[in-house]
């Protein structure tokens, strides 16, 4: 059966794109919490917990919030959207405010809320909390962007019948060096999303070319 | 006291990373857990490294917690009977 992405979001080099259109660009980013705070306040995004959520919690919970926001939340069938996401750094981010905080022995605080964010899927945890999802899920790793790997993992959740539709994608952040780029898989024979984005079929040429919006340029302002 | 308590609401937003909250927002008698700032069990872990860190205070018993941490003046009392302790 044919896969489709329907809908992206993809955020990288200042710019965040949602199904082709150029919504915020940030020319100079002094932090990734300076700017990705400020795509929260533009967006109007009201949910008190993303101000505690580490740095890749963030940057998947508004991948994830712009991809679904003019979704449907009736389309799917509970338990039936899946989340496949994937980067390179795991949860190395907050994994070292953790490790800074039990450096000193004299000084040894080391912080829950920084604790909690020590494992990559947390970020799946906050999507689903957010979006009451209970479908599938896994956050894989690998060195690089590897679409073959994604393609694979999330055409057989839909083959299989294990999920009706999947949010799938890249969320890698380390420092202030960061990409996301988050899509809408669905069957063929979904409904059509009223986003105005013409879909693409889920193949690796299509997760490429959305990974590297910013050479392709394709979007509109 | 009201130095305290006006210290402590500033050590709270910034240890809880409570970024739309004012120290005006904080009623220093409002419920912290449920309704008031409605935080949650990874919030009360750090009001309890909070305590250990910035006022060299360790909570024995974890179940005097609930009353300690009822509110930023409970908080202050216990600090303030805990320090005059040691």
């Amino acid at each position: 059966m044919e896969k489709l992405i329907t809908a992206y979001t993809y955020i990288g080099e200042g710019k965040v794109v949602v199904n082709k259109r150029l919504i915020f660009y940030q020319e100079k980013i002094a932090t990734f919490a300076e700017f990705i705070k400020a795509l929260y306040k533009q967006e109007q995004i009201s949910y008190s917990k993303f101000y505690k959520m580490d740095p890749l919690s963030k940057l998947g919970f508004m991948s994830a919030e712009l991809l679904l926001r003019h979704e449907n939340s009736g389309r799917f069938k509970p338990g039936s959207l899946a989340v496949v996401l994937a980067n390179s750094s795991s949860s190395l981010e907050s994994d070292l405010s953790h490790q800074a905080s039990i450096r000193n022995r004299s000084a040894y605080f080391p912080s829950p809320s920084v604790f909690v964010y020590t494992l990559a899927n947390i970020v799946i945890g906050e999507i689903c909390i957010r979006h009451s999802l209970k479908g599938e899920n896994a956050f894989l790793i690998s060195e690089k962007f590897n679409p073959m790997q994604l393609q694979n993992h999330v055409s057989e959740l839909l083959d299989n019948n294990r999920a009706e539709a999947c949010i799938c994608g890249w969320v890698e952040i380390l420092g202030n060096t960061f990409r996301a780029m988050v899509s809408l898989v669905e069957k063929e024979n979904a409904d059509v999303l009223k986003t105005g984005f013409s879909a693409l079929p889920f193949t690796e040429a299509s997760l490429n070319e959305l990974m590297n919006l910013t050479e392709t340029k394709i979007w509109t302002n | 006291m009201d130095e305290l308590i006006n210290k402590l609401k500033k050590e709270v937003i910034t240890q809880l990373n409570l970024e739309d909250i004012s120290v005006d927002d904080i009623n220093p008698d409002a419920p912290l857990f449920g309704e008031g700032l409605g935080l949650d069990s990874i919030d009360a872990l750090e009001l309890i490294v909070l305590l250990e860190k910035n006022y060299g205070i360790k909570i024995e018993d974890p179940k005097d917690g609930k009353k300690i941490f009822y509110s930023i003046r409970t908080m202050a009392e216990y600090i303030t009977e805990h320090q005059k302790k040691a």
